[in-house]
């Protein structure tokens, strides 16, 4: 066998553009590091401190509810919007109309407003003043949860359509129940089309939640406004903010790809899977 | 076991079944031969109720698929009783449709575990030894994806096998195979027949049709023009559409 023994072809423009980044990386690095009024010093102050880490759990408390609950309603309303029932159809579509069609951000206003329209909640006997119900928490949880709930629902609608309907068909050929076909058959496959765009929302969900700040609802990103309301360290306190979302962040790509191998069974090994944090480990060309 | 009287099917306007009567006997393999568009698929996907007839009665092994008899009126049956007929009919698609996210042997045990409720162990030696009678006991672990058509031809004979079915119906088996792997699921199939496997067939496989079946069906534009022994079907065909269909064929 002759070996081959080939000049590689040259790529000149490569390094010109890697050398253009590494200067201005340099640059960004060399500023952030040696401006004083980072105060990095009060970064590392506050990172941990007790209110900022309340705000934090918070944050998670209110991005899981959300996320869990948005998943779930989710379903409920692809399944409807799905139906022969024409009539349970359109209340699907109506749903995701509704939700999908105004701001978020309206919503938690309206939400915490709610009290003004129903003052009480409630059937017969069991009133409850909405006042008291519907506390700055509540507000958040239904104002993020509904509407996450239509952009799950359209997310679940095209995972169930992706799976071929041979597929259902040989299961109810078997003599699988309704049921059985969705949970043993058709979600599985479903998964492996659901699962990155949930990822997706999930991470974005966690942003969105500093959205409620504005219903007086103590999140991460209320707590350092509050704590900088009183020392006006404004820039090291965002900063904090900033760690901390980008941390959380890279914890959920790492759960979501490895539950995109999980759902990717049975799927040709040469499928591009995602890879999270590409950045870290760059392919530098030779 | 299959009793066909009149069964009419019509998707809107388009009447796909114009009347279909055909018997199959226990024990009997059946073939269906014609052109495409003439029903054949059609009739095989209602004896499982993948399709419900618009008239006629279609029953197997003696009950109404679909419906039965209350007061002297036909009820619609439930959905879990449709489940229950299907389960004792086995179903061979053109496309095998193998649950792509689950290993041949997941894939034979999937029915019997949830719907027979069988244990376990029971399930898995009893798949285990359909998946050698078919000649793929070193694939158990292999997904669809990594098997050639053949193989996945036969895991979903496998499966429906699994079931324990009192009848097979096969919609064209072969049709979707590489030509050298065709040999091997008709070698399945042929088995399966030796054994008095009842079976439905829609196939183009003229040489199957001639060797293996008990009786051929010819049908056009749904419905069933002429039914007899190979001999009678393919060699002496009495009606002149059934002729210049198997001149075509050869």
């Amino acid at each position: 066998m002759q070996p081959i023994d080939a000049v590689p072809v040259r790529r000149p423009g490569r390094w010109i553009a890697a050398i253009a980044v590494a200067v201005l990386a340099a640059a960004v690095v060399r500023s952030v590091a040696t401006n004083p009024r980072f105060q990095w010093d009060v970064v590392g102050e506050m990172l941990f401190s007790e209110r900022i880490l309340h705000g934090l759990l918070l944050t998670l408390e209110l991005t899981a509810i959300a996320m869990v609950a948005g998943v779930a309603l989710g379903v409920v309303v692809a399944v409807a919007r799905m139906s022969p029932n024409k009539l349970l159809a359109g209340a699907g579509a109506f749903y995701v109309w509704l939700f999908r069609g105004t701001p978020v951000l309206v919503q938690l206003l309206f939400w915490s407003f709610i009290a003004a329209l129903y003052p009480t909640v409630g059937i017969g006997p069991f009133e409850a003043d909405a006042n008291l119900l519907i506390t700055p928490f509540m507000a958040a949880v239904l104002g993020l949860a509904l509407n996450e709930a239509a952009y799950m629902a359209e997310i679940v609608r095209a995972g169930i359509a992706s799976v071929p309907e041979g597929q259902s068909e040989a299961a109810s050929a078997l003599g699988m129940s309704r049921l059985q076909m969705l949970r043993r058959i058709v979600l599985p496959q479903a998964m492996r089309v659901i699962v990155p765009p949930t990822g997706n929302e999930t991470i974005s969900m966690l942003k969105t939640t500093s959205l409620v700040s504005v219903i007086a609802s103590s999140d991460l990103l209320y707590s350092a406004q509050l704590i900088y309301s009183q020392n006006f360290k404004q820039v090291p306190l965002l900063i904090v903010v900033c760690i901390w979302y980008l941390a959380i962040t890279t914890l959920l790509s790492l759960g979501q790809a490895a539950l995109e191998r999980h759902y990717g069974r049975g799927v040709r090994r040469t499928r591009k899977e995602s890879k999270p944090m590409r950045f870290l480990k760059p392919a530098v060309a030779r | 076991m299959i009793v066909a009287t009149d069964v009419h099917k019509r998707y809107g306007k388009l009447e796909v079944l114009r009347g279909i009567d055909l018997t199959v006997q226990r024990g009997e393999v059946t073939c269906l031969i014609g052109p495409s568009g003439s029903g054949k698929s059609t009739f095989l996907r209602c004896v499982n109720r993948l399709e419900r007839i618009e008239g006629g009665r279609l029953a197997v092994d003696g009950e109404l698929i679909g419906y039965k008899t209350k007061h002297g009126r036909l009820h619609e049956l439930r959905e879990h009783e449709i489940a229950a007929q299907r389960a004792q009919i086995g179903m061979v698609f053109q496309h095998f449709h193998l649950f792509a996210h689950m290993t041949a042997l997941e894939n034979v045990i999937e029915a019997p575990l949830r719907v027979l409720k069988l244990d376990r162990a029971t399930a898995v030696a009893r798949a285990t030894d359909l998946l050698a009678q078919v000649g793929l006991e070193d694939k158990l672990d292999s997904f669809p994806s990594q098997l050639s058509g053949g193989q996945q031809q036969r895991v979903a004979i496998a499966r429906a096998l699994a079931m324990k079915p009192k009848l097979m119906l096969f919609d064209e088996p072969t049709s979707a195979l590489d030509p050298e792997t065709v040999g091997e699921v008709l070698e399945v199939m042929r088995g399966l027949a030796a054994e008095g496997m009842t079976m439905l067939v829609v196939t183009h496989e003229m040489g199957f049709a001639r060797g293996v079946a008990d009786t051929v069906a010819f049908m056009d534009e749904g419905r069933v023009i002429e039914a007899g022994t190979p001999e009678q079907v393919l060699e002496q065909p009495a009606h002149a559409r059934t002729r210049e269909f198997l001149a075509r064929m050869l």
